[in-house]
């Protein structure tokens, strides 16, 4: 039960690792109803200027949210210069780009970097802490703590906040948004901006867990996808609440069925949301205009 | 005979792509011909593809999977039960298209976008799916598969043309061209009859496809199994070619070599998948080859390329393509006959009716 417990709290931990990534796919979703394939390789590319920025003497909590701002810049530039000139062809194309910049992205950090894995320094103590007979790691506390601060932070910004609201309203009715006088292109760029900074955060946050490699984020995208959909893909609350679904599930699974079908019970889970509930646990009916 | 001389010009360039690879074998090395004998597998997998997201509309980032399990039907035949390879091909082929139709009807409920993310999902998990049953797959070591050696017809006629024993590298190269072209034609066939033209309805406007009576969902069932079944015959021929399969030789790339193949050729084209696979096959070798061979070139750069060129090259040609030329080499080709033919002819053109090229299919 103990052991059943431990595996909660850093299933918990990866969970939020994976809200993250998804709440990124969810920005990007409900700017353009596109899902942008190459979200986890963009994280991948920041979590290396981290470690290139860390490699350079800069302290973990300097380089952190430098390099979120850096990502944030990325992510304007990347819609600015590949998306936009697309906006409007068919989703499919745009399907295809985002994954040609995934290829892109993936193949520029194995040129950068090259593909030897490296570890990444870990601002937490690896050490653990007793709480009522669960041994609870700082690691998994301290990746709760800041995806959690994060994930307040993005709400507090969307929710309570002028740039917000118009962000909102340019996703929702873009039309509507342009006649009001809001620069609707500005804000799916900063879309982009928001949503690559969000995703950098779960790129620097599994790296000490997992190797910093170009391929690291590849399998992460996956359980990212599955707590998306699991989510709703519209939901931004409900891909927080998926992630951490996801994370639970998959953690207990690698323990108690078999650690080489992790990735298969991501599969399995998308799967069956796509079949069974295609809108998710808290995303609406889609109607389609005929 | 007049036939033959009214013939549009297509018709001969189909000709002469015959003979060019019907000679290939017999003027290059062994290697080459096995080299060129892969990119027509690969020609054969992403003409699957290309059925299925050019003609029917719906995207899959999975076919690298499909290829998989043809090449594992095929070897695990071959190795456990010794059957003859050849006699595996149609088996494999027709297992993996009922496997895609059966995969087809749960992406009838997907839309496109959450299809592309299934598939996806399943060609990033089969290799480790495939290292799960270890004693059938031979988990990570994979498994070997004997070259089969050429029977005496075909040794015999090799010999008489170019004077040397033919090599089993070579008779496969002819297996492959044989499937490549039989299955080629099927699909030409498909394209302009009812299927074909189902299909395209079904992609450009699906409920005005249904107004119009066609059967939406049991066409696109159909596409993914006919799709399924190209990618098998594709991956049994692929694991024949390189003798060897491991989970590590259908990685998520290779969806995505696949991808790039349909997009650049042109998709919902017929001569589209061929010059694609040509390309997404060469690109790395070639690159790999031509960037140590330059002087100019520092080490350390050649030795990244060699990792990173084709990942990079592979994402620039597809952001690139799908911005400027959506309809690949064939749209390129055929928006310039199309100018040239105008600019030759003048201003006459317009009353003979051009038709106009192809809508953008993607």
């Amino acid at each position: 039960m103990q052991e059943f417990f431990q595996l909660l709290v850093s299933g918990i931990a990866t969970g939020g690792i994976f809200a993250s990534l998804a709440l990124a796919l969810v920005l990007i979703y409900n700017a353009m109803g596109l899902v942008n394939f190459a979200q986890g390789e963009m994280a991948m590319f920041a979590t290396f200027l981290a470690y290139s920025l860390i490699g350079r003497g800069m302290s973990f909590w300097i380089a952190f949210p430098v390099t979120l701002v850096l990502a944030f810049a990325g992510g304007i530039a990347v819609q600015r210069v590949v998306i936009k000139p697309v906006e409007r062809a068919p989703v499919l194309s745009l399907v295809i780009i985002t994954l040609g910049l995934a290829t892109l992205v993936n193949g520029l950090a194995g040129f950068v970097w090259g593909y030897v894995p490296r570890s990444f320094p870990s601002p937490f103590s690896s050490d653990s802490i007793d709480l009522a007979g669960v041994f609870v790691s700082y690691r998994d506390m301290g990746v709760i703590a800041v995806t959690g601060l994060v994930l307040l932070c993005l709400y507090l910004l969307l929710q309570h906040t002028t740039v917000g609201l118009t962000l909102r309203a340019a996703a929702h009715h873009p039309e509507a948004s342009r006649l009001l006088g809001v620069h609707v292109s500005w804000m799916l760029a900063l879309g982009w901006g928001l949503a690559s900074a969000v995703g950098a955060v779960s790129g620097i946050m599994v790296a000490p867990i997992l190797l910093l490699e170009p391929n690291m984020m590849q399998t992460i995208i996956i359980y990212a996808f599955a707590a998306a959909v699991l989510g709703g893909i519209e939901s931004p609350l409900g891909a927080v609440v998926g992630g951490l679904i996801v994370g639970v599930t998959v953690n207990l699974a690698g323990a108690y069925v078999a650690g080489d079908l992790q990735l298969a019970v991501g599969l399995a889970i998308i799967i069956a949301v796509l079949v069974l509930k295609p809108n998710g646990l808290f995303g609406r009916a889609a109607v389609r205009r005929v | 005979m007049n036939r033959l001389r009214t013939a549009p010009p297509r018709y001969w360039l189909v000709v002469l792509a015959v003979v060019l690879f019907l000679g290939l074998p017999t003027v290059t090395s062994s290697f080459v011909a096995s080299e060129w004998g892969q990119a027509l597998t690969l020609a054969i997998a992403i003409m699957g593809l290309n059925i299925l997201v050019g003609y029917s509309g719906q995207l899959s980032l999975g076919h690298g999977a499909f290829m998989a399990l043809g090449a594992y039907i095929s070897a695990i035949l071959v190795h456990r039960y010794h059957v003859d390879f050849l006699v595996t091909i149609p088996i494999a082929a027709v297992a993996t298209g009922l496997v895609g139709f059966l995969f087809g009807v749960p992406a009838l409920r997907l839309s496109p976008l959450y299809l592309a993310l299934a598939t996806f999902a399943l060609a990033v998990v089969s290799p480790s799916l495939i290292k799960r049953p270890a004693e059938l797959t031979g988990g990570v070591q994979g498994i070997l598969i004997p070259q089969p050696d050429p029977p005496p017809f075909a040794g015999d006629a090799f010999n008489a043309v170019t004077g040397t024993a033919m090599t089993s590298d070579q008779w496969i190269y002819y297996v492959i061209l044989f499937c490549t072209l039989l299955l080629f034609w099927l699909a030409w066939n498909l394209g302009r009859r009812r299927p074909g033209r189902a299909m395209r309805a079904i992609r450009d406007g699906e409920v005005a496809a249904a107004a119009s009576g066609v059967n939406v969902a049991g066409f696109k069932t159909l596409a993914f199994g006919i799709s399924a079944f190209y990618a098998g015959t594709a991956g049994s021929l692929f694991g024949l070619s390189i003798g060897f399969i491991s989970p590590d030789t259908f990685p998520v790339s290779l969806s995505i070599q696949l991808l790039v193949g349909a997009v650049i050729g042109g998709l919902a084209s017929i001569p589209g998948p061929l010059l694609g696979a040509i390309f997404a096959y060469f690109l790395p070798i070639e690159s790999n080859q031509w960037v140590p061979s330059q002087t100019w070139i520092p080490d350390q750069i050649t030795s990244t390329v060699k990792n990173a060129g084709p990942a990079v090259s592979y994402g620039v040609v597809l952001i690139l393509v799908m911005m400027f030329a959506p309809n690949g080499i064939v749209g390129l080709v055929k928006a310039g006959y199309v100018a040239l033919n105008r600019r030759l002819r003048g201003a006459a053109d317009r009353e003979t009716g051009q038709l106009p090229p192809d809508p953008q299919t993607v």
